[in-house]
């Protein structure tokens, strides 16, 4: 059932070349291609719309769910609705992704809502990639949107990654933090080309002892765009910091407007945002280890984006 | 062997040429290291950067080994076998110590090879090989990570841009120890740029640099005795001997 593509996209967004140990569903083409339940972690099909129930029973420990989507045919559009229920006292890892290969002139498009509602005393740790590759004219277009409750005393981690071969995204992130429970968000970007990518975040500390953390990094080459706007809203005695720092090439257009807003004498709120060149420095450390200036600014870049 | 001749870097300011670097002549035979020293400002760290091909000069040659510098990128410099420790070396985010020395050793370094060179500079080395060369390193880490950089690299030619800025007196005896070991080895040529004694005391030649040109060059022995004293009181105002 799963080719050398599937595999290439699923090694990509997944970091597997085969089916995954644990719970586990794949989606292929909007339709399931495996699915695998365990003692701990349910999946069940939506009755009334595409998508997933995920209920992690409360204590699950050190397990974790793949749920990777591949779309591998040109003219797909689709929307998916997953709703995943984390007990409390759990410490799980969610990895979810998208990888379009669209070799057709057709538009390929996923629009994914993820529903997050974490118990208390968890720890979530959810990694989503997003990938896309053919040499087809046909768009791939994702958009994901998150929304995240958490619970008192719960972590959730979140690592967001686009590196390469989507042509616009825009993204969307809601968390609502209870008391002591914290956000980490990391989001890594690349964009090339033409492409458009924008990400939207709102991230409400309604709990007292909440914090978030937002580290957002992108590069932008080519006449590529991308847009950012994280915003955190402290609601009670809670800290958050927002950093989102950008690479500007060639050509391309970034804007960042980073928001906070504090609702209570005792938020902490604070943001940082930086777009520039590579710095000039950086290269010509490099290049005076015999490197070419284009490999010292993948180095530089990838070091960025780790 | 580096053959510095005639070299000048000037730049247009308000419609005057200020002479940064004003006609520079030296040699440094393979083996030797020549401490530059001389005043802030003076233009010491414009003629590392002119040898490195960091800047362009405005006249004269540079030739290393016979080959002429003066129109090759840094890239190629660095191939040829020259290299060059920052004064104020950048910061990589995302990129570890360990990373970083296998880049300026140009493969992969194994893990004790790494920590000898971090050693050599007076770091704890398992405490920095998988930190990031970024803003939660002192200036001082980070000075003495660049210079363990090229350590990694090992080039013909070394250049060294105030290795002791930034450094503890405890970590610069170690810097001392591997600078004098460097040079006993005998195959490399060093420049150093350097206020500092007992960095100074280690050379076989010292070049005096101020406002753009070579107040004084000779063996140590020459030049040591009387450069005491020189840099606060030596000149008046306008830089003139007094």
């Amino acid at each position: 059932m799963i080719d050398r593509l599937d595999a290439e996209l699923l090694e990509q967004i997944a970091g597997f070349h085969d089916i995954p140990t644990g719970a586990y569903n794949i989606r292929k083409n909007s339709v399931a291609a495996g699915r695998n339940s365990t003692e701990h972690i349910e999946i069940l099909s939506k009755e009334d719309k595409p998508g997933i129930d995920i209920r992690i029973a409360s204590g699950t420990k050190n397990e974790s769910v793949h749920i990777p989507v591949i779309i591998t045919e040109a003219g797909i559009e689709e929307t998916v609705y997953n709703d995943f229920f984390v007990g409390d006292d759990c410490d799980v890892l969610i990895i979810a992704g998208c990888g379009i290969h669209n070799s057709g002139d057709q538009k390929s498009e996923h629009d994914g809502v993820h529903r997050f509602f974490i118990g208390k005393n968890s720890h979530v740790k959810y990694v989503e990639r997003h990938y896309g590759s053919g040499e087809g004219t046909g768009e791939r277009v994702m958009n994901p949107h998150t929304q995240v409750e958490i619970g008192e005393n719960s972590v959730c981690e979140m690592e967001m990654v686009q590196i390469k071969g989507v042509d616009s995204t825009v993204r969307g992130m809601d968390a609502v933090l209870s008391a002591n429970a914290k956000i980490v968000v990391t989001e890594r970007l690349m964009t090339h080309g033409n492409q458009k990518a924008r990400s939207d975040m709102r991230i409400e500390l309604n709990g007292a002892g909440s914090s978030a953390q937002v580290v957002s990094r992108s590069v932008a080459r080519d006449a590529s765009e991308q847009v950012f706007n994280p915003c955190a809203v402290g609601n009670n005695a809670c800290a958050a910091h927002i950093q989102c720092d950008s690479i500007i090439m060639d050509t391309a257009k970034i804007r960042s407007i980073p928001e906070i807003a504090a609702n209570h004498p005792d938020a902490q709120v604070i943001h940082e945002a930086a777009i520039g060149r590579i710095n000039n420095d950086q290269l010509l450390k490099l290049e005076s280890f015999g490197m070419t200036e284009t490999e010292a600014e993948e180095i530089i870049i990838q070091g960025f984006l780790r | 062997m580096l053959e510095v001749k005639n070299l000048s870097f000037s730049i247009q300011e308000s419609r005057s040429n200020l002479e940064i670097i004003n006609d520079i002549s030296f040699t440094l035979p393979e083996g030797e290291l020549l401490v530059i020293t001389g005043p802030n400002g003076g233009g010491k760290s414009t003629l590392a950067r002119l040898i490195m091909g960091i800047a362009q000069p405005t006249g004269g040659r540079i030739l290393f080994d016979g080959t002429d510098l003066t129109d090759l990128s840094v890239t190629e410099r660095a191939r040829l076998g020259i290299g060059y420790a920052f004064q104020q070396p950048p910061r990589f985010k995302g990129l570890t110590v360990r990373k970083l020395l296998s880049l300026a050793h140009g493969a992969t370094l194994p893990e004790d090879e790494c920590c000898q060179y971090l050693t050599n500079v007076g770091l704890c080395s398992k405490d920095y090989l998988n930190r990031e060369v970024d803003n939660s390193l002192s200036g001082g880490e980070v000075k003495r990570i660049e210079i363990a950089s090229i350590l990694a690299r090992s080039p013909k030619l070394a250049i060294f841009d105030e290795p002791e800025a930034g450094i503890d007196l405890w970590s610069f005896s170690m810097l001392v120890d591997t600078f004098r070991r460097m040079h006993a080895a005998g195959e490399r040529s060093l420049i150093i740029i350097s206020h500092q004694e007992r960095l100074i005391s280690l050379a076989d030649k010292i070049m005096v640099v101020d406002h753009g040109i070579v107040r004084a060059y000779g063996s140590r022995d020459e030049i040591y005795p009387s450069l005491m004293g020189q840099f606060s009181c030596g000149y008046n105002t306008k830089g003139e001997a007094i």
